[in-house]
């Protein structure tokens, strides 16, 4: 029986992965492309997003500011080329996306609107009022089905990378409607699957977010990249760790104390400008510094005992009364709804509490400026790739835009690639397929004897990542976190599941996204305890300056068979020299 | 057929809930409206010839033909309540960026109805 | 996450796995009550610590991904937007959404709306082409106003089980795919309307539709697709008698 084979094949359907799929509808109308995602892509996190998807188009802004941003914001860390690049695509992706449908708020005049972000010194966020990630794979989606060559496998689980003759030739994935384990081909394969939020216990990422596409390509060689940085949000509802965007505070809403203070100005973000006043809100300044510094000033302000305790935890006040109830409507309509239905509160008439929490992976699978990896063949883009325009330090609204820019560029690479490069070798990978279908079927369906749950060693995992690889690290806490994930690792070799059954195991499921979370947890703590410097989102409390001399460079974590092999690579570095990073400064 | 388990569904299935009983209620109420435009033309065709319209007109006095109209009559206003209220979902008018509010389409049905209805009475008193 | 109280609550849950169960029934489980938990937390409750294999979709535990509508207590709902307290001390049942076959437990299976999303060409066909280099189109937030409503649509198919003509024909394409058809016909961008109309306004298209309104009543957006379908139907009428006129267009 033949297998499946396309010439393109996408794991992921969520806005990097459609992305690239209709690039290679549109530009290489011939091939023909899969796109194999555990939900519907609908369904994908993209969804969530949002606040809005940054790209320079009003006159009063430029390329090389939006550069700059990026760059300080990435506390320096960003590959300079790739962000060039970047930058430049952007407005033309943002673009692209509005003629496909993708319902962007206006101007009077029928243009489209920016809003302010964190960390952007010029006004350059598109927006589709807060629903941006959701109006955009949506029309990302819908669009994607005007393309016959694209064929779907929704509610396909990819388990593991076919590699062969040192070349990526597809992958095994589980239908899960069935159970049954199928070997998939691909010329040349994207990972397109997203973050890696839900290692940690206190998250805005969905339930999917389990380091997938970083741990297939880390069991095959290709080293995953800057790990160590976890970007936190500095307002998530606490308990559940829904988001209230960035878009609150670009619209001019505050951060306070326990004391009704605008305690950022303590933080070198810059004075507290008047609410009334027609500056404020500042770009790149208080409420607008990045992400890094605020969720920093969080645990500063917690320190000193000014925060307010809660039954989640400690939080401060995002205050948006001053907004008004019209304008709440109109500009962050979501965040009115979200308080009022998730905890009671109607931000028109009382602030929101909020805690810093865990939202963004900017490491991930090492890529080049195209999307390739070190293995012939694999490609990645979007959030589970690391280019690296992220750095230390991710800018609010880039990650929306990153998806277009890269999943376009790593599709026409990995087209190309397929075009030049001969068939798959079918019987090879269906061999291998073969293999994983008895592995999952030994270690899992089958097994007896086990003592070991999933809820269990999730916890376990959740619990010693926020222990250790939290806002400030120190190297004590990080050598028990890896020391920790080693010993979790082993017990996951005693899971035993309760479920042998084949229709949708959702158990089975998570058990493998489980195994996945180990292997980012592990890349995550070994680079973390490395990097003895502190930058961006990476702050360790006993080495607390940027160390540009050892440091201005790349983790690359290499899996063996015991702990990770921690390889350093140098940044690119253009046209911006490291300098310090400023915000507040008029 | 679509791979899975299909749930019968009781023929029942509009006395589970109470808004889908109100919605056969409305359905239901068509027969009355469909009946009372039958009736109409049977007494428009009656009403050509006066012998026959006596003995017709007759008949409508008797108790079960008046127990009928009341029927009828709450029938058909249950019927274009109903309606009425739903017209705001059909008729959308916008003024920019706004829609013109609920009750001012539907309103405005209803003043129409008033309007169309005093009408046919006048024509039928005069 | 202890509570103060030991509070409990009962979830009545429909399962059914069709390599073990020739025939669906209802399991009872008790779980901790909290007044900030949805239907959904006890669903992922009793996944992790009573009953692995219960089986249910969700992802993003907040409203927008659409993956986690049932029916609780007769009523078509996100399950990570329906609070345990609003049904609390009752007992709480919870069954897949009905009007699609059932897959497994709480799952069913909507292949057929992701098939009516291509018949209903939800996707936008530009009146004039333009080149990247043009710019964007131009939309007065007037304009933008005319569809936003029906592009809220998250597919969650929560409308689908509320309406009895579905349940009843699964060949009526339906409120949401309607919805998401008069969401680009109502796009100052697009001009597609005469295609779509080849599918909405076929007899499996907006005429089957008797107005029962429960697709808008329980539609968690508020896209109201009872609304589109009677303005498509509106349009489509409009067209039908302008064709009648001598000149087509009149
Ligand atoms: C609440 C929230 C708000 C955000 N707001 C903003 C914002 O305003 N602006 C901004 O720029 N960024 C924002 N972000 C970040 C941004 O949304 C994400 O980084 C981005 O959407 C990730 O997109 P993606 O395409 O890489 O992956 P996703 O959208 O997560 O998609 C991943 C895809 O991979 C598939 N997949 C994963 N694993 C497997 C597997 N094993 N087998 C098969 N398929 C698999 C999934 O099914 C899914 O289709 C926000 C993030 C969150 C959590
Ligand atoms: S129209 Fe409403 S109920 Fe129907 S699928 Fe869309 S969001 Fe859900
Ligand atoms: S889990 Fe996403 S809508 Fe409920």
């Amino acid at each position: 029986m033949g297998i499946p084979v396309h010439d393109v094949l996408i794991v992921g359907g969520g806005g990097a992965g459609l992305r690239a799929a209709i690039a290679i509808g549109e530009e290489f109308p011939d091939l023909s492309i899969g796109v194999v995602s555990k939900v519907y892509p609908m369904r994908s996190h993209t969804v969530s997003a949002e606040g809005g998807a940054a790209g320079v188009i009003k006159p009063n802004d430029s390329l090389d500011d939006h550069c700059y941003d990026t760059i300080s914001g990435a506390d320096w860390l960003a590959d300079q080329d790739a962000v060039e690049a970047f930058v430049n695509e952007a407005p033309k992706e943002l673009i692209q996306l509005e003629h496909w449908g993708c319902p962007w708020s206006r101007e009077p005049d029928g243009s489209v609107a920016v809003r302010p972000f964190g960390g952007m010194k010029i006004r350059r966020t598109w927006f589709a009022a807060d629903k941006t990630g959701f109006h955009m794979l949506h029309a990302l989606f819908q669009t994607s089905l005007r393309y016959k060559p694209v064929v779907r496998y929704d509610e396909f689980f990819v388990t593991k990378l076919l590699v062969n003759d040192g070349r990526c030739q597809g992958v095994t994935a589980i239908e899960i409607r069935t159970g049954e384990v199928h070997a998939i081909g691909g010329k040349s394969v994207i990972l397109c699957t997203g973050g890696a939020g839900r290692i940690f216990p206190f998250t805005t990422n969905a339930a999917i977010k389990n380091g997938d596409g970083m741990a297939l390509a880390y069991r095959a060689g290709v080293p995953l990249k800057d790990m160590e940085f976890v970007q936190y949000h500095p307002t998530g509802l606490p308990g559940t760790g829904i988001l209230i965007t960035e878009a609150a505070r670009g619209e001019g809403g505050v951060l306070l104390n326990k004391d009704g203070y605008r305690y950022l100005q303590d933080y070198e973000l810059g004075e507290a400008l008047p609410l009334d006043s027609p500056d404020h809100p500042r770009l790149r300044a208080m409420e607008l510094g990045p992400r890094d510094r605020l969720s920093q000033a969080f645990v500063k302000e917690q320190e000193r005992g000014r925060t307010i305790q809660g039954k989640y935890g400690d939080y401060v006040h995002l205050d948006l009364r001053h907004l008004g109830q019209k304008k709440i409507d109109k500009q962050i309509p979501f965040v009115r709804d979200t308080a009022k239905n998730y905890i009671g509160i109607d931000p028109v008439y009382e602030p929101i509490p909020v805690r810093p929490v865990v939202h963004y992976m900017m490491g991930g699978v090492d890529t080049d400026i195209d999307g390739a990896t070190s293995l012939p063949g694999l490609f990645a883009a979007g959030e589970c790739a690391c280019v690296s325009i992220n750095g230390a330090n991710r800018l609010g609204s880039n990650s929306l835009t990153e998806l277009l820019v890269f999943g376009r560029r790593a599709a026409r690479v990995a087209a190309g690639f397929a075009i030049e490069n001969p068939a798959v070798d079918e019987d090879a990978i269906r061999k291998q397929a073969a293999e994983e279908e008895e592995r999952i079927r030994s270690c899992f369906l089958e097994r007896t004897g086990g003592s070991e749950t999933i809820a269990d060693i999730r916890t376990d995992l959740n619990t010693t990542l926020d222990k250790g690889a939290g806002i400030y690290r120190n190297e004590g806490a990080l050598k028990e976190t890896c020391a920790t994930v080693l010993e979790l690792k082993k017990r996951f070799g005693e899971i035993q599941l309760t479920d042998r059954t084949r229709t949708f195991n959702t158990e089975l499921q998570n058990a493998l996204e489980l195994e996945f979370m180990l292997d980012a947890g592990e890349a995550l703590a070994f680079s973390a305890v490395a990097r003895t410097e502190s930058r961006g989102s990476h702050q360790r409390t006993d080495h607390p300056e940027r160390n540009d001399e050892d440091f201005l460079k790349h983790s690359l974590a290499y899996r063996t068979d015991g702990e990770p092999r921690i390889d350093y690579k140098d940044v690119v570095i253009t046209r911006w020299p490291p300098g310090e990073r400023v915000y507040g400064k008029r | 057929m679509r791979e899975g388990y299909r749930r019968p569904i009781p023929a029942t299935w509009w006395l589970q809930k109470r808004s889908y009983s109100l919605f056969m209620l409305r359905e239901f109420t068509s027969v009355f409206v469909g009946g009372y435009a039958f009736f109409l033309l049977v007494l428009v065709s009656r009403a050509q010839d006066p012998a026959s319209f006596a003995s017709f007109y007759e008949a409508l006095m008797s108790p079960l033909s008046i127990v009928l109209h009341v029927l009828a009559l709450a029938m058909v206003l249950y019927h274009t309540v109903t309606w009425l209220n739903l017209t705001p979902k059909v008729v959308i008018v916008w003024r920019g960026e706004q829609k013109l509010a609920p009750f001012v389409i539907a309103g405005a049905h209803y003043l129409l109805w008033l309007v169309t209805s005093g009408a046919v009475v006048w024509l039928v008193l005069s | 996450m202890a509570s103060a109280s030991a509070a409990t609550q009962v979830l009545e849950v429909f399962r059914y796995s069709p390599e073990q169960d020739p025939e669906p029934h209802f399991q009872s489980y008790e779980v901790p009550f909290h007044d900030d938990w949805v239907v959904l937390d006890a669903l992922n409750h009793i996944k992790d610590r009573m009953d692995w294999s219960l089986t249910h979709r969700w992802s993003c535990r907040m409203g927008v991904c659409g993956s986690c509508g049932m029916m609780v207590n007769g009523e078509a709902k996100l399950t990570c937007a329906a609070f345990l307290r609003d049904y609390y001390p009752k007992p709480i049942r919870v069954e897949p959404l009905t009007g699609f076959p059932v897959l497994r437990d709480l799952v069913i299976n909507m292949d057929d709306f992701m098939e009516k999303l291509v018949q209903v060409k939800s996707w936008l066909i530009p009146k004039e082409p333009r080149e990247l280099s043009q710019g964007e189109y131009r939309q007065s937030p007037a304009e933008l106003a005319r569809y936003k409503q029906f592009s809220m649509c998250i597919n969650c198919m929560l409308c689908y089980a509320a309406c009895p003509v579905y349940a009843l024909h699964t060949d009526f394409i339906g409120p949401a795919a309607i919805a998401l058809a008069q969401r680009y016909n109502l796009d100052s961008r697009d001009a597609g309307e005469q295609q779509r109309a080849e599918a909405i306004q076929a007899d499996e298209g907006v005429w089957e539709c008797t107005f029962v309104g429960e697709c808008s009543k329980v539609c968690p957006k508020d896209v109201d697709p009872a609304g589109a379908i009677q303005q498509a139907k509106m349009a489509g009428a409009i067209d039908w008698y302008k064709a009648l006129l001598p000149r087509g267009k009149g």
